[in-house]
């Protein structure tokens, strides 16, 4: 009963991972620039968190029709205010207003009151989110800092655990993986919200695991194989490890997965970025980190490994 | 590997007991059992999970800082008047008050004057004949602070008041005030009544010129043209002398009655004993006159007095609803806010919404732990099953530490956990990959077993440590619901690498000792 299904997995692997590096530089660098290019030009669909403005759902009563809403509120003179169905029933609307240029921060608490009182009675408010101007500037700044202090907090780890030649691939990884997560949401122009930027921080701590663990066994290698050339080192400490790196990404992705897939609507851009984050990271750390480190100028006998050499052969 | 140490054993049982002890509570809840004691409670649900608002406050402290030298300037005119020194030119420049004096020993004397004013101030000659009157940063800075303290003080009393129930209100940043009200969905109330800073005064009407004549501009010094508050009967505007009789700050007591004349809802109110002398003299020496009452700048309402009114109370009619006039005697026995607050920000969430969502989150983990749970048999078989056993006992782990630590599981909090689930087994793919490799190396089934879990925990430890610093930055950063994330995310990295690692590694030896195999079953 008790079977291990890795048993019918060839033990070995002997896949030539640095002969496609190119194919994989170019593509990673195609996706990066690709995402750079649209967060440049189209920018994100910010969410209400950063953009500010109000942001309202609610249960529609019997019988009453979305263009009926739409008259009542365009009748306030609010500026632009987007009303949409959601769900299946159609009885559920969202209203969303934009920041309205010259307000402050209690015009926009006016018009909640406002848009409550034209409705009148029979809604039932599921939500009600209103962000001034100033907060929402906040968060994005906040956000930026987070995000690039955790990518430098790991850089510098990885520096001091291991060699700045290492730190220079994963940090190549890293920027591939966070800036193609946030460029899913410009290109695709998906809601990109507060949560989102906690799955970019979390993309950023968790894609680099499969680095680590391919660094650590890189490192192995390097003492044990002192002659071996730094190519078949590489692809060889690839392939060692080539099970693990894609069984603890699935975990992980079969986890964001179901996030996905069950978690609703309000964790759906956050999910959606972690799943990426996972599929990038584990692809990133083949394809990315470890190939740098054939051009990072990577040191083959310094005096860690010849003491480690030296204790290694006394009796 | 077989030997574990007494102490070990009974540390890793004594922590798996406290855990399922303290995690029990989450499990029991949902059948209907809420007596619990305080200390052994389910975990706490976010405001977006259980429904409630949640508003951000922000204290305009740069209107106390205003006030303070607005303050100054006057005492200053009445300092150098009184000591008769020529001045002219008095303003404030910036964050100081600037005076000119001529007479250069008007100027020596004025800065000794000016001194005694305030130990928080410095006095300087700059120029020909410039004087500049400065608060210290730290004057300044207490003086923001006290009035951020008692801004929170007066919100605090005004929410309880209001009837809210297990409001929590707290300090964020130099300036700002959460508040959180459970269950409350829409707290148009509650931002009515933290929206006015309340500051009640009595002044006398001035009653030589009229309010049309002053629209003119031709209000007389001294006064001020002030509007009707909104929905009061009578004139629109009001001449109002700009001398305060008595402010609100002299009240003790005020409640919501009626008037028995005419049924109208009043607000009834009492001074102490300073205020009702200041009251009675006021209202001795202008018999006939109007008085009006005026709210943050708004005029109630403006009675002639008929007679003195010596008991230091009275009442307030000014059009009211029933509901105007419990919020304006609950605004003044909470007392004024010493400067505006402006509502940043607001997030409600209705009852249902917190249920889909609970629903939801609850989905995703169980579908999440099912997927993961598994995964983890097909590839390992029993060692799959120590794996998932450890996993269990992470999840109980994490739901008894957030219930310890007084944590708050948010909608991405859960996402945490769920997230959570799918990295802590990672440790134990690591552990079972090397103890494959290090068996195929020719090592024999408890050698390599013992060689997998010392060999793997370095790298256990560096690639969780990347995901905990950016987990901890994040909560440092983040706010609201996305912090909830950031804890679960944290804290179950934490008890991963215990039940990942020592659990697991305990469960491993015990099997060991029982079946005592000759190769490993992965």
């Amino acid at each position: 009963m008790m079977i291990s299904l890795l048993k019918f997995l060839p033990q070995e692997f002997t896949i030539d991972f640095m002969r496609r590096r190119w194919i994989g530089f170019i593509f990673s660098a195609a996706l990066t620039l690709a995402s750079l290019v649209s967060i440049a030009v189209q920018g994100f669909n910010f969410g209400i968190d950063f953009s500010g403005g109000v942001l309202i759902e609610a249960e529609v009563p019997e019988g009453v029709h979305v263009s009926d809403i739409r008259a009542k509120v365009s009748s306030l003179d609010l500026g632009e205010v987007a009303v949409t169905t959601l769900g299946e029933t159609g009885r559920e609307v969202s209203l969303r207003l934009g920041q309205p240029k010259d307000s402050d921060e209690k015009s926009e608490m006016r018009a909640v009151a406002k848009i409550k009182e034209v409705l009148g009675e029979g809604y039932t408010y599921k939500r009600v989110d209103v962000v001034g101007p100033k907060v929402g500037g906040e968060l994005i700044q906040d956000g930026v800092y987070a995000i690039l202090g955790a990518m430098a907090i790991i850089g510098i780890y990885i520096w001091i655990r291991f060699e700045w030649q290492y730190s220079i691939g994963a940090m190549l990884g890293l920027i591939h993986d966070v800036v193609t997560a946030a460029g899913i949401f410009s290109i695709f122009q998906i809601e990109f919200d507060l949560t989102v930027v906690a799955a970019l921080l979390t993309v950023a701590g968790y894609s680099i695991n499969d680095t680590v663990v391919q660094f650590d066994r890189v490192r192995e290698n390097l003492r044990r194989y002192k002659k071996m050339e730094l190519y078949d080192l590489l692809n060889r400490s690839l392939n060692e490890v080539f099970t693990r790196t894609l069984l603890t990404s699935t975990t992980t992705f079969l986890a964001a997965a179901s996030l996905l897939a069950f978690g609703g609507d309000v964790l759906r851009g956050f999910s959606l970025a972690v799943t990426w984050g996972v599929i990038a990271g584990t692809y990133s750390s083949f394809y990315m980190a470890l190939p740098t480190l054939l051009y990072t100028g990577l040191r083959r006998d310094d005096s860690e490994d010849a003491e480690v050499a030296k204790t290694d052969a006394m009796p | 590997m077989l030997y574990f140490a007494k102490w070990k054993i009974g540390l890793i049982l004594a922590v798996c007991v406290a855990g399922i002890f303290y995690a029990l509570p989450n499990l029991m809840a949902p059948l209907g059992k809420h007596d619990f004691p305080s200390w052994w409670q389910p975990v706490n649900l976010g405001l977006d999970l259980q429904g409630g608002s949640h508003l951000l406050l922000e204290v305009a402290v740069d209107d106390v800082v205003k006030e303070q030298l607005n303050g100054l300037v006057e005492s200053t005119r009445t300092t150098l008047r009184e000591q008769k020194i020529v001045y002219r030119d008095l303003s404030l420049d910036g964050q100081t008050v600037v005076v000119r004096i001529p007479d250069a020993a008007g100027r020596d004397a004025a800065i000794g004057q000016l001194s005694k004013l305030d130990q928080a101030i410095t006095v300087k000659a700059e120029g020909d004949d410039l004087v500049r009157l400065a608060y210290t940063a730290q004057a300044l800075n207490d003086r923001k602070q006290a009035a951020v303290k008692q801004s929170i003080e007066i919100v605090r009393r005004r929410i309880d008041e209001s009837g809210t129930r297990e409001p929590t209100i707290q300090r964020q940043g130099a300036d700002r005030i959460i508040v959180e009200l459970p269950g409350e969905s829409d707290p148009e109330r509650v931002k009515r009544l933290i929206g006015k800073t309340a500051k009640l005064n009595f002044h006398m009407v001035d009653s030589s010129v009229s309010p049309e004549d002053a629209l003119r501009g031709r209000v007389p010094p001294g006064s001020r043209l002030l509007p009707a508050a909104e929905g009061s009967h009578g004139p629109k505007q009001y001449v109002v002398k700009r001398a305060v009789e008595v402010g609100g700050d002299r009240l003790t007591d005020a409640s919501a009655t009626f008037q028995s004349t005419n049924n109208e809802p009043v607000v009834s109110f009492r001074f102490d004993s300073i205020g009702g002398r200041r009251f009675g003299e006021a209202t001795t020496k202008n018999v006939g006159q109007q008085l009006a009452i005026v709210l943050d700048d708004q005029v109630i309402s403006a009675p002639v007095v008929r007679e003195p009114i010596l008991g230091g109370s009275g009442v307030i009619s000014g059009s009211f609803t029933v509901q105007g006039a419990q919020d304006l005697a609950l605004l003044l026995r909470a007392g004024a806010l010493p400067a505006p607050l402006t509502v940043l920000e607001e997030r409600s969430v209705g009852p249902g919404l917190g249920q889909d969502s609970i629903q939801a989150g609850a989905a995703a983990s169980v579908i999440g732990l099912v997927v993961v749970v598994v995964f983890m048999m097909l590839c390992y078989g029993m060692f799959g099953l120590i794996a998932n056993v450890a996993l269990v006992l992470n999840l109980v782990l994490l739901l008894a530490c957030l219930q310890l630590l007084g944590a708050t599981l948010t909608l991405p909090g859960i996402a945490g956990i769920v997230l959570t689930m799918g990295m802590a087994v990672d440790a134990n793919v690591l552990i079972y990959e090397r103890m494959r490799e290090e068996e195929r190396a020719g090592r024999g089934a408890l050698n390599a077993a013992e060689s997998g879990f010392r060999h793997a925990f370095g790298t256990i430890f560096d690639s969780n440590i990347t995901t905990l610093a950016a987990a901890v930055l994040l909560f440092f950063f983040g706010t609201g619901p996305v912090r909830g994330f950031a804890v679960t995310l944290s804290l179950g990295i934490i008890t991963s690498m215990f039940t990942a690692t020592m659990f697991t590694r305990f469960l491993v030896s015990l099997w060991f000792r029982r079946a005592r195999p000759k190769t490993l079953p992965i």
